[in-house]
């Protein structure tokens, strides 16, 4: 069969061809931006991940209670650290994770989540009154009838009533300074001689901030005792130069691939290809604005999908040829060939998916991040293969430039 | 071109019982190499910033008595234009304290002065945490394997499950036993590794299974063994692109991670991969689907011996 060629079909699947290049060429700037772009693990950013075990002391007991405290003394630490998306969550019943990407003293973040909790009340000359350790209850109240505002009520142990007392005494009208470690979370004005060791802390703040104070005011008198179970400390620079080397492998690997492609199936390896640049794009583009996070497995993971994307092209291409070589027409080869290719592409894709969400859901750190980039690389694929490698060969049939088998690769 | 590769069945069934007996035997004796994400322990990696003795190194770790008996191994990387960069030092030993891991870091930093800062990896878990990987690892394979039995017996039968399954076992205790007898020390991502190779194999496998239950389709007379030999002839060149585009890439990846950075975590993965790839196209053609063609035969042979009785 002879086919004419059709200029303005030409001209479309050109300017589809350089759309997608254009597109490659943006996604991959766009991702490979550090700061807005693909959120890296803490294997490339660098960083630290520590999980801390909370283990029951001769006073207090481990529970959620408790879990909340110990996590609320280290976040007021983080804060200081000025680290940007930090993440300091509970695990299970007593342990807590703690992820820190992108710092620049990774060494003294580690030092600073191991220290003790250290609540201390010091007068106005810097003298310390009493520590944590005197302090028995701390606990956001209200009472509208009194106040609009709510309050924070404290109470000390006789030993703390007493040394209180005097503090009280001593600078009345005065500020007393509170620290949780070294840093001041309230100033409270002495107002009254406080004789049984019941005071209040006044303020015009709102229910969640005067909780959020009494959380760490008991933060730092009942610590519970904190182990370390995992830790993990990466330096920037190694995990940068490792996700050069990673872009540069997958750079030559697709190379190769395309190479591979257009010398085996002629014009159909040069629109596989294009299938190829797009799925890449669109890989990029979903890791770059879903919440998800690169890992150096999730690397690998993304650039084995190269390899196995055109697996989908690849199993369509052979079905054609084999519809060919069976003396079909070029178009109704192609399309039994997709019909064909379809359910072995859907099946094998699927286990494929199945396994992911199994890693997904079971694993935890970096074999998660890798389920996730390939979970995202394989519904990628299908799509490119079904649905755009179709357009693109359609385009070139009806265009013209593929009038023969030759042009897929058969020789008849 | 054709190839009979179901009447060499028993060639490709007597190498592969070779391997996985091999394997198996190694898994026995020797076990994996097994590293701190499992076993629990501390790993440093520092970059001294000039190349020094072991004499000295030795000497600066000579105060931490935790450390008796570890690993220590100097690793070479290379920057991108292909120049080497200072040598780095990989020391793997039992868990260390956070104390004394800072007290180790601070005393590098005053014995090595051109020791960079940032260029650094210091990991510590602990022994319950290897233990829970462990389960978690061993659980999330067998829930994969179940998964994946289910679904093929939805979408085909319960034979081609069977069948599928057994290559995939195939190739993950070749791949273990490849791994035991080279001794290279495997932790978590290996596990996404033998993950990847299981999706890889049983992918591959499919592929052929879904020709073999079309053509099943297509023919009066049912010459199951026509049918699959034919079906694997179908599917060749498929097997072997797929398999080839996948390893260039994964060479690639081998080599950029050996070359430029010397570090083994990342090279195990990227091995087991690449073993994944070669093993699992080998026994969707050799094993899976003669074996598929075996449970059929079995079958077959029954229920004519019912008819019979």
């Amino acid at each position: 069969m002879k086919k004419t060629f059709n200029p303005g079909r030409f001209l479309v699947l050109v300017l589809l061809c350089l759309l997608i290049l254009v597109s490659g060429y943006y996604a991959f700037q766009n991702a490979a931006d550090r700061e807005e772009g693909i959120r890296r693990g803490l294997d490339i950013a660098g960083g630290l991940y520590v999980l801390l075990e909370a283990v029951e002391t001769g006073d207090q007991e481990v529970d959620d209670e408790a879990i909340d405290r110990a996590i609320a003394v280290i976040r007021n630490r983080v804060d200081e650290l000025g680290v940007a998306e930090p993440v300091i969550a509970p695990q299970g019943d007593d342990r807590i994770r703690i992820e820190l990407p992108d710092l620049d003293d990774v060494e003294q973040a580690r030092e600073i989540i191991g220290r003790t909790a250290m609540l201390t009340f010091v007068g106005p000359d810097g003298e310390e009154i009493v520590t944590g350790a005197n302090l028995t209850r701390a606990r956001a109240e209200r009472q509208p009838e009194m106040s609009p505002y709510p309050f924070v009520s404290l109470e000390f142990d006789r030993e703390g009533a007493v040394l209180f007392e005097e503090a009280t005494r001593e600078y009345f009208g005065e500020p007393i300074a509170i620290y949780l470690d070294d840093e001041k979370i309230s100033e409270p004005v002495v107002r009254a001689v406080i004789t049984d060791g019941q005071a209040t802390i006044e303020g015009r703040f709102d229910f969640e901030e005067a909780s959020q104070l009494a959380l760490l005011l008991r933060s730092g008198s009942l610590p519970v005792e904190l182990r370390e179970l995992e830790s993990r400390l990466v330096g920037p620079t190694l995990g940068q130069r490792t996700e050069e080397i990673a872009a540069s492998a997958a750079a030559i690997g697709l190379v190769l691939v395309l190479f591979f492609m257009i010398i085996y199936y002629r014009l159909a390896g040069i629109i596989a290809g294009m299938a190829l640049v797009f799925y890449i794009s669109m890989v990029l583009w979903a890791l770059t604005y879903l919440p998800t996070t690169l890992t150096l497995p999730g690397i690998a993971g993304l650039i084995l999908s190269i390899g196995m994307a055109v697996d989908a092209n690849v199993i369509i291409f052979e079905r054609i040829k084999d519809e060919l070589r069976s003396g079909r027409t070029i178009r109704s080869a192609m399309e039994s060939g997709f019909q064909r290719a379809f359910p072995a592409i859907l099946d094998a894709n699927v286990t494929t998916l199945i396994i992911t969400v199994i890693l997904f859901t079971m694993a935890s750190g970096p074999v998660r991040g890798f389920a996730v980039t390939l979970f995202i690389g394989i519904i990628c694929s299908m799509f490119t293969a079904i649905v755009l490698t179709r357009i693109l060969l359609r385009l070139a049939l009806k265009s013209g430039i593929i009038g023969s088998g030759a042009y897929v690769g058969v020789k008849i | 071109m054709r190839f009979y590769f179901i009447g060499n069945r028993r060639k490709a069934y007597l190498l592969s019982l070779i391997l996985i007996g091999a394997g198996l035997l190694s898994l026995a004796i020797f076990g994996l190499n097994l590293g701190i994400d499992f076993t629990g322990g501390t790993v440093l990696q520092f970059n001294l910033g000039e190349d020094v003795s072991m004499e000295e190194v030795e000497a600066a770790l000579e105060p931490y008595e935790e450390l008796e008996g570890a690993v220590v191994q100097v690793i070479q990387g290379r920057d991108l234009s292909g120049e080497p960069t200072e040598e780095g030092l990989i020391i793997r030993g039992p868990v260390m304290s956070e104390e004394r891991r800072m007290a180790l870091i601070s005393d590098f930093r005053d014995r090595f002065p051109e020791m960079t800062g940032d260029d650094l990896r210091v990991e510590s878990v602990g022994a319950v945490i290897g233990a829970e990987l462990t389960r978690q690892a061993l659980l999330s394979l067998l829930v994969a394997m179940v998964a994946i039995v289910a679904y093929i017996t939805f979408r085909f039968e319960f034979k081609f499950a069977v069948a599928t399954i057994g290559g995939l076992l195939h190739n993950v205790i070749v791949v273990l036993g490849i791994f035991s007898i080279l001794q290279m020390e495997i932790n978590v991502p290996f596990v996404a590794a033998i993950l990847t190779v299981i999706g890889y194999s049983v992918n591959d496998t499919i592929v052929i299974m879904d020709r073999i239950r079309e053509n099943i389709k297509h023919r009066k007379r049912k010459e199951y063994a026509e049918v699959v030999n034919d079906s694997i002839n179908q599917n060749l060149m498929r097997s072997i692109n797929t398999s080839l585009t996948t390893l260039f890439v994964l060479i690639a990846l081998l080599f950029g991670f050996h070359y430029f950075i010397g570090s083994l975590d990342l090279i195990v993965f990227v091995v087991a991969l690449i073993l994944g790839v070669v093993i699992g196209t080998y026994s969707s053609i050799f094993i899976a689907s003669p074996l598929w063609l075996n449970l059929q035969e079995v079958n077959l042979s029954l229920s004519r011996r019912r008819k019979a009785a």
